[in-house]
């Protein structure tokens, strides 16, 4: 502790011996910084909602299926659990945000054309927090109870069908029999969703209606239950199990689509690679900043050795002058990346490339997301990398030998 | 008892393929409390022997004990902690960190060596006074003449009472009156503290202050006698 007292007042005062070179250092570290936080926020925000607007097509943060729903996604695979048992469980389990869902393919045609799709027989009062659709969006009106008898649709597949609201539709799918169960619908609204998609692979229709077609009395496809943050599902999940029991298959999102999972880990790694990359070219001017310090103080570094300072002490002394420098740069990197996200925090309309980005499931607007944890990591991995840069010439400078060193021209 | 003992200390360099022998074969005994002038001409070899005294350097083969203790063969870190403890140095120049004031550079050692900052700030203030600049410890280096800077490097040197005062050339770059005035700090500094002092110059003046005057030439004792000093 003492030590680091001396060695922390001379580096201070040695960082700013030069001060057009330190500002000139500082100036790199903190754009370098400023940089590498700022375009992780972006990164961060654009697959967050990537990620979002994926889950947001399950929806749910955890899901309940038959254990062979997955591999075929018919009336014949249902929860082997009743409706009115689940939502008893799970009202008693404390439960907000959850849904039961009928979820079959279908086929539905207009006196045009016909598409297939998936089938979502909801309760639009509990999907109201969990689905893709913005209820106050829809053009014309959503469902408004379980056996509501309309059907909504998406306003890309209205334009692929040539139908509009008003239109009558049919639905067909399967009983569990085997036998055709279809059924006409009036069109009562057009959703929109912010991956384009999304519009033409759903359809909408109420619970009871949809089990009162496929005939399939209180049964259900589906269980989704949304936690508060899709990187924190472990909690629910295990509530969640407990619940239902044996017999079903209970998956996290991630596991449910393995590509948004796996992007998570991608962006995860992504970001660490893209930090390094900002500090290795930081790298280059801060070791030859510490070089060119030590350098000027070799004669003063041989008069400390002399008196009686250890050599750890001196690579401690570089060690620390190159820590500080690095930490004000990203003090100050860090607090501009965060100024900077600001202002646009509320997203940045990049639908001049939205068709593009919706191919990769990306939606036209983007939010920048600054989280803490990236930025730990930026600052972490930033000053662990700088303290192993600064090692070399700080090694150089403890292994002068004081009498060669005070004497050095 | 002895201060200072070297014992057949030999140290060769080389410049190119040119052998320069800057210690051949030297032996010496100081006394505690002694005053010594090492005195030869460029290239003597006397800033090799203060070096060699100090741990800064190691002879190629011989002994060198500094109160009893042998330290040819201790590793860096020994010989930074006896330099610490035991040794204060003066050299010629560049003797003070530049970013350190006054004040600062006379405590640096004793910080280092954990004296407690009230107690050290005190010694340091006392020190710099009895060395005659008093009232200059907020100065830094780069603003106080060449004998100012010196006495600041003497002040340090002494401040933690080291048994031993290693001094390389501490007149070359003051005035008479300075060096005058140095040298009486020293004397005074061996008197009443009982500090040993070896003083390598080749200043007629500075000899004049030695008990002990040891002739050196290249690389090797040729005179060694006491004298009365000035």
């Amino acid at each position: 502790m003492r030590m680091l007292a001396i060695l922390s007042r001379l580096a201070w005062r040695n960082l700013w011996r030069n001060h057009r070179r330190t500002v000139i250092m500082l100036a790199a570290v903190i754009i370098g910084s400023w940089a590498m936080i700022f375009m992780t926020a972006l990164m961060r925000g654009m697959v967050t909602e990537m990620i979002r607007d994926g889950i947001s097509a399950l929806p749910g943060h955890v899901q309940v299926h038959h254990p062979e729903y997955r591999d075929d996604p018919s009336v014949a695979n249902l929860i082997p659990i009743r409706d009115a048992e689940i939502a008893m469980r799970f009202q008693a389990g404390g439960f907000e945000d959850w849904a039961t869902r009928v979820r079959v393919p279908a086929v539905i045609t207009s006196e045009y054309d016909s598409r297939g799709v998936t089938l979502l027989g909801i309760d639009p009062t509990r999907e109201r927090n969990m689905t893709f659709v913005d209820y106050d969006e829809v053009e014309g009106r959503f469902l408004e109870s379980v056996d509501d008898s309309g059907v909504v649709i998406g306003r890309k597949l209205a334009r692929t069908l040539n139908t509009k609201i008003g239109k009558r539709i049919v639905v067909m799918s399967q009983d569990p029999d085997n036998e055709i169960a279809d059924r006409g619908f009036r069109v009562v609204g057009l959703f929109t969703a912010n991956i384009v998609s999304f519009e033409e692979a759903f359809i909408f229709v109420g619970k009871t209606t949809a089990q009162t077609m496929l005939r399939i009395d209180d049964q259900v496809s589906e269980l989704a239950i949304q936690g508060d943050d899709y990187r924190d599902v472990e909690t629910i999940y295990a509530k969640v199990v407990e619940l239902v029991g044996d017999g079903v298959e209970v998956k996290r999102w991630y596991e449910l689509d393995a590509y948004l999972g796996t992007m998570l880990k991608v962006m995860d790694g992504f970001l660490l690679v893209w930090i390094v990359v900002i500090f290795l070219a930081l790298s280059f001017g801060l070791v030859n900043t510490l070089v060119m310090a030590v350098f000027e103080r070799v004669r003063e570094i041989g008069l400390m050795l002399a008196l009686g300072m250890k050599p750890r002490n001196i690579l401690g002394q570089i060690v620390i002058e190159s820590l500080m420098l690095l930490a004000i740069g990203l003090a100050i990197g860090t607090v501009l990346a965060w100024a900077a996200v600001q202002p646009i925090k509320d997203g940045i309309d990049v639908s001049i490339v939205g068709e593009g980005m919706d191919m990769w499931g990306m939606s036209s607007v983007l939010y920048p997301e600054l989280i803490l944890s990236d930025v730990i990591l930026a600052n972490v991995v930033v000053l662990v990398l700088g303290f192993l840069a600064s090692l070399s010439p700080a090694w150089r400078a403890a292994h002068y030998e004081p009498v060669e060193a005070i004497t050095k021209v | 008892m002895t201060a200072v003992r070297c014992v057949d200390l030999c140290k060769t360099y080389y410049q190119g393929e040119e052998a320069i022998k800057a210690l051949d074969h030297v032996s010496i005994e100081i006394a505690e409390g002694g005053f010594v002038c090492l005195s030869a001409p460029s290239g003597g070899g006397k800033t090799t022997l203060l070096n060699a005294i100090g741990g800064l350097d190691k002879p190629d083969s011989g002994e060198v004990y500094i109160a009893g203790r042998r330290i040819d063969n201790l590793s860096k870190g020994e010989l930074a902690e006896l330099r610490l403890h035991r040794i204060g140095f003066v050299f010629q120049a560049f003797n003070l960190i530049p970013v350190l004031t006054a004040q600062e550079n006379v405590e640096f050692v004793m910080q280092v060596q954990g004296v407690p900052a009230a107690r050290r700030g005190k010694l340091a203030l006392d020190i710099l006074e009895e060395v005659g600049i008093g009232g200059l410890e907020d100065r830094l280096p780069a603003d106080m003449s060449g004998g100012q800077q010196q006495r600041v490097a003497v002040a340090r040197a002494i401040v933690s009472q080291p048994a031993l005062v290693l001094a390389d050339e501490p007149t070359a770059n003051l005035d008479s009156k300075t060096a005058d005035g140095l040298m009486e700090l020293f004397r005074h500094l061996n008197e009443h503290h009982k500090t040993t002092f070896v003083i390598a110059t080749h200043d007629k003046r500075v000899m004049s202050y030695a008990k002990r005057l040891i002739r050196m030439l290249d690389g090797r004792i040729v005179g060694d006698i006491e004298q009365d000093a000035a």
